[in-house]
């Protein structure tokens, strides 16, 4: 593997609230503070001028199908997506088919990952036997194959008891538990957000209520049991002031928003277009502005994509029929600059945090920072770059995203993944 | 102004202009419906189909009347007899229809948004005929209709629609058409079935059945269904009855000259007493009859006729 020399790039390191202009180096995997004349002649150099190298991002939210369903979505495909999106980490929600509640099926996985993934994959266990929320999965021998977390991601536990033993349970493994928040008691049917919008498209309504009941419930059990919660791409004001108190007493909660949250409201269905069905749905632009505020504070902890690929098959067809979810990774940092560094203001640094150190840091994953002997992941992006996004000529193996088609700005340029150059400049790097 | 809509998909992207249009035009083709020759040329060489993907008598009936008043051949298709029981898409089965050279379809179908979302895949016009509880145009364009004329123009004029509005696409098309043209709607019932959201609408959101009632010169009744129960939407039939059907007492409230509606299938005896639906205020069948006239307005303009060309009556 030759030496990386990133020269003349902005760089920026959160965690070493590093921010200038210089070179970056990297050798055997790992970022250096130099290289020897001998070895700056070797090393593979990449321009940097004009473009940003930050820490990889890290996704800890995505979903890449496999097993199981492979039409959507593979780890190869996933990873790529990533890889072109500037992640070098992801996190892989557990419901692929089968579910991933076995060692075997986790097993699987890193099998497939080791084969196919070009940037760091990383599993998730379910939290119930085959998602279903009657029973608990195997915890101990999920964390003993491998996952970093656990949760029933679409399926959200609503047995209260069986959720505070799943937390109690996973604490003795320092597993953090992630829950989609959803009291499905109030959201059979459901469509989009309950409200002036679903009531015009005559639409069944999932009301933030529902949300905001199963956060309430997760900051009980996370204080009552000390056991440490994520909260799933929160999407209503109600939950993110919810999430400010309990932090305010110290309750272990962190939680997550996604870039279409971030920029998107129930405004964006009028037309029905299934492109914006996602669960939890799109909510009101109170909403929106409450999400931007508790990132602002930090009540929300990071940013994550909630990367749902899904076939046209499975989108191209009656809005209560057509599946949830949209793609995310190809389209993240663009979206989230546009709304948070040019429209709130938000400083760069404090965004490359919310995508990559912070991420890392909520699931004690490696990377994250660009300091000297941490592992080289590194995100190259010019900020100002405009582009059209196709997402039919992306890497994901689907098409579902609301920005086909638009022109967006902020395009990363290459990505650096323990120290290998995996993505360069529109092409990834795979040694096939 | 000519008309050049090919499709009609909802009343709420309809001007006001417009539903006037449809209004003249349907009042002209209900002259034609009292001649003895009732059949007009209109469509004739042309083929409407009915896709009907949810049970309907009334308004596939009338879709067929005035389809065949209008010349045309008619086809009807509904959820049992199509290929959608064998898994084949929405997009798949309207575009075999337009591929055996349908030159229209109407479309009843229980997701919101399928006519939209076939007018976009589709060359031929596209007639709502009910989308979940979405829309219902056609209705809601009979159902004002019926109302100018016992009432004439509707502006000013106080409507009240009292039951499941939640639910109603039939709801939905009137509050459109009813606030395009300057009425005064008030909805009426529980306030789990009338959630305050529909105050964005412009209308006004009302609990007590007295108040809402005093002076209304039109009461649109819709179907109460006994499945809003089994989700606990409310306690009872015979709970909802005793607070908001409407019997004798409760019509005394009414203007005197005040007509009652109902687009439905109605439940005697549960949203309306008898007595009243068969009574002299009771516009019900009118509607149904006017549905074919409003139809065939429909079907005739958005096959390219214009108003001022209907055949004019002797």
């Amino acid at each position: 593997m030759p030496s990386l020399w990133i020269k003349g790039a902005r760089i920026i390191d959160p965690a070493s609230k590093r921010d200038e202009v210089g070179d970056l180096f990297i050798t055997d995997g790992k970022i250096v503070g130099s290289l020897s004349a001998a070895a700056r002649k070797r090393a593979r150099k990449l321009e940097g001028r004009g473009l940003v190298a930050a820490p990889g991002l890290v996704d800890i939210h995505v979903h890449f199908r496999e097993p199981g369903q492979t039409h959507k979505e593979t780890i190869a495909t996933g990873s790529r997506a990533a890889a072109a999106g500037g992640f070098t980490t992801v996190i892989c929600m557990p419901n692929t088919a089968p579910v991933a509640d076995s060692a075997g099926t986790i097993q699987f996985m890193k099998d497939v990952i080791a084969r196919d993934a070009v940037i760091r994959v990383l599993p998730t266990g379910c939290i119930t036997l085959g998602m279903k929320g009657q029973a608990l999965a195997p915890i101990g021998s999920l964390k003993r194959a491998g996952v970093v977390a656990i949760t029933d991601d679409g399926e959200c536990v609503q047995n209260n008891d069986l959720m505070r033993r799943a937390v109690e349970y996973a604490k003795m493994f320092d597993l953090p538990v992630m829950d989609h928040c959803q009291d499905q008691s109030m959201t059979q049917g459901a469509a989009m957000n309950e409200g002036v919008v679903s009531t015009r498209l005559g639409l069944r309504g999932w009301p933030n209520a529902a949300e905001d009941l199963i956060v309430a419930r997760n900051v009980i059990l996370a204080e009552y049991t000390g056991a440490h919660i994520h909260l799933q791409h929160i999407s209503s004001k109600f939950a993110v002031e919810e999430i400010r108190r309990a932090k305010a007493r110290g309750a272990k909660v962190t939680a997550e928003a996604t870039p279409h949250h971030l920029a998107l409201t129930e405004s964006a269905l009028g037309t029905y277009d299934t492109n914006f069905k996602m669960n939890p749905p799109l909510r009101t632009e109170e909403d929106r502005k409450a999400l931007i505020a508790g990132l602002r504070d930090g009540t929300i902890d990071l940013i994550a994509t909630d990367h749902a690929p899904h076939t046209d098959s499975d989108k191209d067809r009656e809005f209560d029929f057509a599946a949830n979810g949209i793609l995310g990774l190809e389209t993240a940092l663009p979206v989230v600059l546009d709304v948070l560094v040019r429209q709130h203001r938000f400083r760069l640094p404090r965004v490359i945090d919310l995508m990559s150190r912070q991420p890392a840091r909520v699931m004690r994953l490696p990377g994250g920072t660009l300091g000297e002997g941490s592992v080289a992941d590194v995100c190259v992006f010019n900020p100002d770059e405009t582009w059209r996004y196709d997402a039919k000529a992306g890497f994901s193996k689907s098409n579902n995203s609301p920005w086909h088609g638009q022109t967006l700005t902020g395009r990363v340029k290459a990505t650096i993944c323990a120290g290998r150059l995996v993505y360069d400049q529109g092409r990834i790097l795979d040694g096939s | 102004m000519p008309w050049t809509r090919r499709h009609l998909l909802t009343l709420e992207e309809l001007s006001l202009a417009e539903i006037e249009q449809v209004h003249t035009t349907a009042a002209a083709f209900k002259r034609t419906l009292k001649r003895s020759m009732r059949k007009v040329p209109a469509l004739r060489g042309k083929t409407v189909v009915n896709l009907f993907l949810e049970p309907s008598t009334r308004t596939r009936t009338a879709f067929d009347m005035a389809a065949k008043r209008l010349s045309a051949d008619v086809i009807s298709v509904d959820a049992a007899s199509s290929s959608t029981t064998k898994g084949e898409t929405l997009r798949d089965t309207a575009q075999n229809i337009q591929a055996l050279q349908a030159d229209m379809i109407v479309i009843r179908h229980a997701a919101a948004g399928s006519p939209l979302y076939l007018s976009r895949i589709l060359t031929i016009p596209v007639i709502n005929a009910g989308d979940g509880a979405h829309e219902h145009p056609t209705q809601g364009l009979l159902d004002t209709f019926t109302m100018k004329e016992h009432l004439g123009a509707l502006r000013g004029r106080k409507v009240v629609i009292l039951g499941d509005i939640l639910f109603s696409r039939v709801a939905r098309s009137n509050i459109h058409a009813l606030t395009k043209m300057g009425a005064a709607v008030t909805l009426v019932g529980p306030s789990t079935l009338v959630p305050h959201w529909f105050t964005s609408l412009g209308v006004e959101v009302s609990h007590d059945l007295k108040s809402a009632l005093a002076d209304a010169e039109v009461v649109m009744l819709l179907r109460i269904q006994h499945e809003r129960q089994a989700s606990g939407l409310f306690p009872s039939l015979g709970e909802y009855t005793s607070m908001f059907g409407l019997n004798k007492t409760r019509a005394s409230w009414l203007n005197p000259r005040a007509i009652i509606m109902h687009p439905g299938p109605i439940n005697r005896g549960v949203e309306i007493d008898s007595e009243l639906a068969d009574g002299a205020r009771s516009v019900i069948l009118q509607q149904v009859t006017n549905g074919i006239a409003v139809r065939m307005a429909v079907l005739y303009l958005c096959a390219g006729g214009q108003p001022e060309h209907v055949a004019p009556v002797e």
